[in-house]
C-alpha cells in the first residue's frame, strides 16, 4: 500500500509522510488521549460534560462486561450462520434454556462452576440433536429452517414458561468471585488531597476475561486446527468441501454443539451478573442479531467488533438518554447497512 | 414459471362476474350474510378479529409471496398506525391526544405507516435473502423496546387506553355488527387491491424480480424502487390493519407490538400460505380459532404451545400452507415450492 506512485509523489514533494505515517500518528494521539481520560484527574468541564468520571467509566465497564455477554452470544450464532446459512432465531431460546439448567444445577450441587459446565453441555447436545433432527432434513432450504427455529422457539418459550413459571432468578455466585476490586482509576480528589479510586465488581471483571479467553479460543480453533480450517473452508464453499472428502455434517454437528454450548454458558454468566426472566431470549436475540449484522456474517472478529460498539452504545446510551438508549443501537445497525451492507467484517 | 405465464394471460374475456370469479363472490355473499347467523361473539372476537389480523398477514404476503422479502416488522409498521391514531386522536389516558378528526386522522396514521414502510424497506434492501428477516426482526424488536422505554412519545409501558372506532352517518362504528362491516369493508378492499395489483404491470414485474433479480437488472429495471415500493404498499394495507388493531382492542401499548405479535403474523401467513392473497385470512381464521378454543384442549396458558406445534407441522409438511394442501388435493401432482425464490435471490 504504502510503496504506491501516489506517496512516492508525496514523499518528493517534501512532506515527508506516507499514509501509514499519518495513521500511526493518529493511533498514537487517540491512545494518548484514551490514556489521559483514564488516568488523569478530569478538569471541572469535562466532568460537567458526562456528569462525573466515575458514572462514564462505570457506563464503560459496564458496556464492556455487557459486549463479552453479547459477544459469547453472539459468537456461536455467526458461526452458525456463517457455515449452514442457517439463521437460528431459537438462538435467544439457547441462551435462556442454559440460564435455567444453570440455575437448577447451581442450586442443587452447590457449586456454580458446575452450572456453567452443564450450562454448556445440556445445549451443546441439544444443539446436536436439533441439527441432526431437523435441519438436516431440510438441507439447503433457507427460509424453511428458519421458519422452523422460530416454531421452536414460540414452543421452547411456552415450555420454559410453564416450566420456571415467569419468576425472576438469579443464579448465586460464589463467595471467591464476590465482591468489588479497586481500579486505578483516579475519579477525585478530596478535599485533603485523598485519591478517590474507582471501584467495580469483580465479578463483572472475572465475565469479560472470560469473554476474551474464549474469544482467542475460538480464534485459535478456527485458525490453527483441523477442525478450524475444515469450518473456514466450509463458511467459503460448502460443496467443495464435501467434495474433498470431509464429512460436511459431522462438521456442521460440531459448529452446532459449539455455537449452542456458547449461548449455554453465556445464559449461566447473564444469568448471575444479570437475571434469569421470561423475555430475556428476546433480548439476546436480538443482541445476537444486531451484534451480527454490524459484525459481518460468519465472522468471529465481526462478532467481537460488533458486540463491542452494541454493548458500550446500549450502556452509555442508559446514562447519558436512558429513553433513547435503542435508538442509539439502531443508528449504529442503519449506518453500517449504508456504508458496509455486508457488515464490518463481512464479505460478500 | 408457469405461474407467471398464467397470470400475464388476464381473463379480460368474459363478463364482468366472470372476471371476477365465482368463488370470490360465493365468499363475498357468505361474508356479508355471516352476522345474520352468528352470535356477537363471534362476529367480533371470531370474525373482526380474524378480518384484521388477514390484513396484517396479507400485508406480508405481498412481500413475501409476490417480492420474495420476509418482513418481520409489519406489525411494527400496524404499531406506528395504532400509536398514531392513540396520539393524534382521541384517548382516555390523558397524554398527547390532539383530537383530530377521523377523516384526517385516519389517513395520516395510513400514510406515515406507508412511509415508514418504505423506509424499513429502504434499511433491509441493502443486502438481500434471508438477510431481510434478521434486519426486519431487528427492526421490529427494537421498535417494541423503543415504546416500552420512551415516555415522551408513547407513554412507555402503559400506552394508551380509551382508543374508540369514530361514529358518524349516524352510525357507532363501535359497536359489534357495524364494526365487522368496518373490517369486512377495510379487508375486501385490500384483497380486492391486492389481486388487482399483482396482474398488473407492476405486480408481475415484482414477481419477476423476486424469480430473478440479477436478469431484471440486467434489463434496466430498478429492482431496489421495485422492492421499496412493495414497502409501500404494504405499508398501507398494515397501517389499516393497525388503525383497526387498535379500534377493536381499544388500547395500543408495546405489548401490542412485541415480538410475539410480530411471529404471529409470520406464522398466520405461513400457515394460510403465500401463494394467494386469500391465504393470509385462512391462517387468521385458523390462529384465531386455535387462540380462542385451545382453552379447551391444552389449557388456558399453553396455546402457544399448540400454536407452535401447528405451525411447525405446516412448515414440514406443506410448506405452502392450507393453501398448498387444498392444491395439493385438488391436483394431486407436485408443485414447485414457494420458499424456492430464496435460493434464486442468492444467485
Amino acid at each position: 500500500m504504502s510503496l504506491t506512485g501516489e506517496t512516492g509523489a508525496e514523499m518528493l514533494a517534501g512532506g515527508g509522510f506516507s499514509r501509514r505515517h499519518v495513521w500511526i500518528l493518529a493511533a498514537l494521539v487517540g491512545a494518548a488521549v484514551v490514556a489521559w481520560l483514564i488516568f488523569a484527574i478530569w478538569p471541572a468541564w469535562l466532568s460537567a460534560a458526562l456528569i462525573s468520571k466515575r458514572a462514564f467509566f462505570s457506563a464503560v465497564l459496564n458496556g464492556l462486561t455487557l459486549s463479552g455477554l453479547y459477544f459469547l452470544v453472539a459468537s456461536g450464532f455467526t458461526l452458525v450462520f456463517g457455515l449452514m446459512r442457517n439463521v437460528n432465531l431459537a438462538h435467544g431460546s439457547l441462551y435462556l434454556l442454559g440460564a435455567y439448567i444453570g440455575y437448577e444445577v447451581t442450586n442443587r450441587t452447590g457449586y456454580w462452576l458446575f452450572g456453567v459446565a452443564a450450562g454448556f453441555a445440556v445445549l451443546a447436545v441439544i444443539g446436536v440433536a436439533m441439527q441432526v433432527f431437523v435441519f438436516r432434513h431440510l438441507e439447503g432450504d433457507d427460509l424453511r429452517q428458519t421458519l422452523v427455529t422460530l416454531g421452536i422457539s414460540i414452543v421452547a418459550a411456552d415450555l420454559m414458561l410453564a416450566v420456571w413459571t415467569g419468576t425472576t432468578y438469579q443464579i448465586p455466585i460464589p463467595s471467591w468471585l464476590d465482591g468489588a476490586v479497586t481500579l486505578p482509576i483516579v475519579t477525585a480528589v478530596r478535599a485533603n488531597g485523598e485519591l478517590i479510586f474507582l471501584r467495580y465488581t469483580f465479578f463483572r471483571l472475572v465475565v469479560l476475561a472470560t469473554a476474551i479467553v474464549i474469544g482467542i479460543g475460538l480464534w485459535f480453533m478456527l485458525n490453527r486446527t483441523r477442525v478450524g480450517m475444515m469450518i473456514r473452508a466450509g463458511v467459503d464453499d460448502r460443496a467443495m468441501l464435501s467434495a474433498s472428502g470431509i464429512n460436511v455434517h459431522a462438521v456442521f454437528a460440531i459448529v452446532f454443539a459449539v455455537g449452542a454450548g456458547l449461548a449455554g454458558i453465556a445464559g449461566v454468566i447473564g444469568g448471575s451478573v444479570l437475571s434469569v426472566a421470561p423475555g430475556e431470549d428476546v433480548r439476546y436475540l436480538l443482541a445476537s442479531l444486531v451484534v451480527v449484522i454490524v459484525g459481518g456474517m460468519g465472522s468471529i472478529t465481526g462478532a467481537a467488533i460488533g458486540a463491542l460498539l452494541i454493548g458500550l452504545a446500549e450502556q452509555i446510551g442508559l446514562v447519558y438518554f436512558p429513553t433513547y438508549g435503542v435508538v442509539l443501537t439502531f443508528v449504529i445497525m442503519v449506518a453500517v447497512l449504508a456504508l458496509r451492507p455486508q457488515g464490518i467484517m463481512g464479505r460478500l | 414459471m408457469s405461474e407467471l405465464l398464467t397470470a400475464a394471460r388476464p381473463r379480460l374475456d368474459g363478463t364482468f362476474l366472470e372476471r371476477i370469479g365465482l368463488g370470490n363472490i360465493a365468499l363475498v355473499i357468505f361474508l356479508v350474510i355471516y352476522p345474520a347467523v352468528a352470535s356477537e361473539f363471534f362476529i367480533v372476537q371470531i370474525g373482526a378479529y380474524s378480518l384484521i389480523w388477514g390484513m396484517l398477514a396479507l400485508s406480508l404476503m405481498i412481500l413475501a409471496g409476490y417480492g420474495g422479502m420476509v418482513s418481520m416488522a409489519q406489525i411494527s409498521i400496524a404499531g406506528v398506525a395504532g400509536y398514531t391514531v392513540a396520539i393524534f386522536g382521541m384517548n382516555h389516558t390523558g397524554v398527547h391526544g390532539f383530537g383530530w378528526p377521523f377523516w384526517i386522522l385516519v389517513p395520516f396514521a395510513v400514510l406515515l405507516a406507508a412511509l415508514v414502510a418504505g423506509l424499513i424497506g429502504l434499511i433491509s434492501n441493502r443486502t438481500e435473502g434471508i438477510y431481510t428477516i434478521m434486519i426486519t426482526l431487528a427492526v421490529a424488536t427494537g421498535f417494541f423496546y423503543f415504546t416500552q422505554q420512551n415516555y415522551a412519545l408513547f407513554n412507555g409501558h402503559s400506552g394508551f387506553a380509551g382508543i374508540d372506532a369514530p361514529k358518524f352517518w349516524g352510525i357507532n362504528w363501535r359497536a359489534p355488527v357495524p364494526f365487522y362491516y368496518l373490517c369486512l369493508g377495510c379487508a375486501v378492499l385490500s384483497y380486492a387491491a391486492v389481486l388487482y395489483a399483482s396482474r398488473s404491470a407492476y405486480g408481475l414485474t415484482l414477481q419477476a424480480v423476486r424469480d430473478n433479480a440479477r436478469r431484471m437488472r440486467a434489463l434496466g429495471y430498478d429492482v431496489t424502487r421495485h422492492k421499496v415500493v412493495a414497502y409501500f404498499y404494504s405499508g398501507l394495507i398494515a397501517g389499516m390493519g393497525g388503525v383497526l388493531l387498535v379500534w377493536f382492542n381499544g388500547r395500543i401499548s408495546p405489548g401490542t407490538i412485541d415480538v410475539s405479535a410480530a411471529i404471529n403474523v409470520l406464522v398466520i401467513a405461513v400457515i394460510g400460505g403465500m401463494r394467494h392473497p386469500i391465504g393470509p385470512f385462512l391462517g387468521a381464521v385458523v390462529v384465531v380459532l386455535i387462540q380462542t378454543f385451545a382453552i379447551d384442549v391444552v389449557g388456558a396458558e399453553r396455546y402457544n404451545t399448540l400454536i407452535g406445534l401447528v405451525f411447525l407441522l405446516i412448515v414440514f409438511a406443506s410448506p405452502d400452507g392450507i393453501l398448498g394442501l387444498w392444491e395439493k388435493a385438488k391436483l394431486r401432482a407436485p408443485r414447485e415450492q414457494v420458499f424456492s425464490w430464496i435460493r434464486c435471490g442468492r444467485g
